[in-house]
């Protein structure tokens, strides 16, 4: 059996194969299968995103009217689903993660610890995890920045941040302006806004009280 | 064996029909090798781009199709359907032949099979540079060509299985990891590319996602690549190899704890806790098996060790052990929930896969290439000394870029867990970043000298030639 063509076909080639891909796939497949996959329909019925692209619109009115029209929810499916797939095609889970770990202050630095639901949509398939963390980790991101900030920061990254080792993505915007995010440009930064937007914690900024407000002494 | 070999052949079927240009077509083999060798360079132009990038001295910027980003993924592409994979063909065109006494399937189809792949390769490389990559780890295959490679890979079991099926008596090791490598890495690249991207997502999706990227290297190369090296080192020692028992252990080890070590990727992800477990005790037990196959090689080596010093395919080869065993050790203590704590996300993994890919794979293609080149082009090397460069500049820029990168995971996991800003952790990482970047120049340095000594010898055999 052990030097025969069968064994080593059908036991060590197929066999020992299908025992690790029961036991280690078809497992979470099994354990995580009352856990319903929303669609992209599903998740741009959000609240925080929805306020994020009508932002966009305000910000960018001519580029968004050009490339989205109406700041709608069948606009905003579109931008989702094209920013997902210029996030994987454009290789950034290579260099940001998209979970959080419960240790090595994890939470401290970016918020909740990844749980599963938060993982079981259209838009994790394949999943967005990552391995590599150049950058930080963008699975809070959503909010913590406005869109102008993504708008320049894409643009040149450097400009933001100086000692970033990000590329710079020209090709998200018309005229080589920072001001003019194209249809790429405006769906990136949809997507990156989405990633923790089905958070509580997610920062609302309809609370957003202007800063001598923020001063003032709430006892006077 | 392969003395045994000799003499089955001088017996049985009438050495008329079983000689070796009858066996092997040489033309293909040096083909493979030459094509395995243009994607190494292309892989190399995507680690450069990417190594000056991060020390923000890439002058190549606002084209897409000079991103680092898709080119990073051409980096690990090319190596894998590029280079390892050219390779591996040209290795067992050489050896399925002369091992089984028989040719392979048919010859068209093996010159149609080395267009296809490359057609596969192409493509890969063209659809991620324009933004179609598929979002799997070392799978960004756009998703049409999933299916042509899928064919492309059952072809080649075909061809070479006919060969292996009609061989008479027992097997040698070589082609247990054969057989079965054809097996898994069919069955890889389908579980790899379509379940994650068709039926599951999330969590589910990111099991598959770790048992894929370790099926990649477990059961696709270590198996074709172990079992060349079985080929090649009794036959350039001159004895067999020191244990058959040990043999057996090694493969049949294999065969059951590799495929289980999947999800060693992803520890502490919502995957559950148990799989995770079981993903590195399975990665402890590996290691193991591998101490085993190591023994047996240095107990065949035991008595001739100066043929490491001397013959340079052996030397290749055996660096590329020792540093297996160093890859397999770091491995059995990185996978534990400890380590992952600190180096998960950090360089330290981009040196661990450095050194398995280039330090180990890519020594025994070099050696191989060595030994098979003068043999291919019956010519003698042109240089000795661009030989001996060849090894000493890869062998030393390896070696940096491993211990730099080591260092620089553990600096970043202690910058990122002190929660300082995450610009503490870039700037600590430039000097690290600076000093991976001239040991990747070292290594391309090293190839440099290799293709240069590879094009006189062309030369000096073609010259040869035209006098005779």
């Amino acid at each position: 059996m052990f030097e025969s063509k069968s064994g080593i076909l059908l036991i060590g080639g197929i066999g020992f194969f299908l025992f690790a891909f029961l036991s280690n796939a078809l497992v979470p497949i099994l354990l995580y299968r009352h856990l319903p996959e929303q669609t992209v329909e599903e998740l741009a019925d959000n609240q925080n995103l929805i306020y994020q692209f009508e932002d966009l619109k305000n910000r960018y009115p001519e580029q968004f009217e050009k490339y989205y029209g109406e700041a709608n929810q069948e606009n905003l499916t579109k931008a989702l689903r094209l920013g997902s797939h210029i996030y994987t095609g454009e290789g950034c889970w290579h260099c940001h993660s998209q979970f959080i770990r419960p240790v090595s202050n994890e939470s401290s630095r970016w918020g909740k610890v990844a749980s599963s639901d938060e993982f079981q949509n259209e838009l994790q398939r394949p999943v967005m995890w990552g391995t590599r963390r150049v950058g930080p980790d963008l699975s809070r991101e959503g909010g913590r920045r406005g869109n102008d900030w993504h708008a320049v920061h894409f643009f040149n990254p450097q400009s933001l941040s100086p000692r970033s080792p990000m590329p710079k993505y020209a090709w998200f915007y018309d005229d080589n302006d920072p001001s003019k995010p194209n249809e790429r440009g405006l769906a990136i930064i949809t997507y990156v806004q989405w990633l923790g937007s089905w958070l509580e914690e997610y920062p609302d900024y309809e609370d957003y009280q202007p800063l001598e407000d923020q001063m003032r002494n709430p006892l006077e | 064996m392969s003395e045994a070999a000799q003499s089955s052949l001088a017996s049985d079927d009438g050495a008329a029909t079983l000689d070796h240009d009858h066996l092997v077509e040489e033309r293909l083999v040096a083909w493979y090798f030459i094509a395995g060798l243009v994607y190494l360079f292309i892989s190399f132009s995507g680690g450069l781009m990417m190594a000056l990038q991060l020390v923000q001295w890439n002058p190549l910027q606002g084209s897409e199709y000079l991103s680092p980003g898709r080119w990073r993924m051409i980096h690990t592409n090319a190596v894998a359907y590029g280079f390892l994979a050219n390779c591996f063909l040209a290795g067992l065109h050489w050896a399925v032949p002369r091992l089984t006494l028989k040719p392979v399937l048919s010859r068209p189809l093996s010159y149609f099979i080395f267009i296809a792949w490359q057609v596969v390769v192409v493509s890969t490389a063209a659809g991620i540079l324009m933004g179609q990559a598929q979002g799997i780890e070392w799978g960004e295959t756009p998703k049409w060509i999933d299916p042509l490679a899928l064919a492309g890979l059952a072809l080649v079991a075909l061809n070479f299985m006919a060969p292996i099926i009609q061989a008479k008596g027992p097997l040698y090791v070589t082609l247990w990891y054969f057989m079965a490598a054809f097996v898994w890495t069919f069955l890889t690249y389908a579980m790899g590319n379509i379940a994650p991207e068709y039926f599951v997502s999330g969590t589910s999706a990111g099991a598959i996602g770790g048992l894929f990227i370790h099926d990649l290297v477990g059961l696709f190369v270590t198996p074709l690549a172990w079992g060349l090296m079985y080929y090649f080192v009794p036959i350039l020692l001159k004895k067999p190899i020191w244990s058959h028992g040990l043999s057996l252990v090694g493969f049949w080890g294999l065969a059951f704890f590799y495929p289980l070590n999947g999800i060693h990727h992803f520890l502490y992800t919502p995957i559950p806790d148990f799989l995770e477990y079981g993903a590195i005790v399975s990665t402890i037990a590996v290691e193991f098996v591998v101490t085993t196959v190591i023994i047996n090689f240095f107990g065949t080596l035991w008595g001739s060790g100066r043929a490491v010093v001397t013959n340079l395919p052996i030397r290749w080869f055996y660096t590329g052990m020792v540093l297996y065993f160093i890859t397999c050790a770091q491995c059995a203590m990185q996978v534990t929930h400890t380590f992952q704590k600190l180096i998960h996300f950090t360089d330290w993994v981009v040196g661990h896969a450095h050194l398995v890919m280039f330090g180990v794979f890519s020594m025994w293609f070099f050696g191989m290439m060595t030994y098979l080149f003068p043999r291919l082009l019956k010519q003698s090397w042109y240089s000795r000394n661009l030989c001996e460069w060849h090894f000493w500049l890869s062998a030393g820029g390896i070696l940096v870029m491993f211990i730099d990168l080591t260092l620089a995971g553990i600096f970043q996991g202690y910058f990122w867990a002190s929660l300082q800003p995450w610009e503490a952790s870039i700037d600590g990482s430039y000097p690290f970043w600076v000093t991976r970047l001239f040991a990747g120049l070292a290594i391309i340095g090293g190839q440099l000298a290799f293709v240069y000594n590879l094009w006189k010898t062309w030369q000096l055999s073609r010259r040869s030639a035209a006098a005779a």
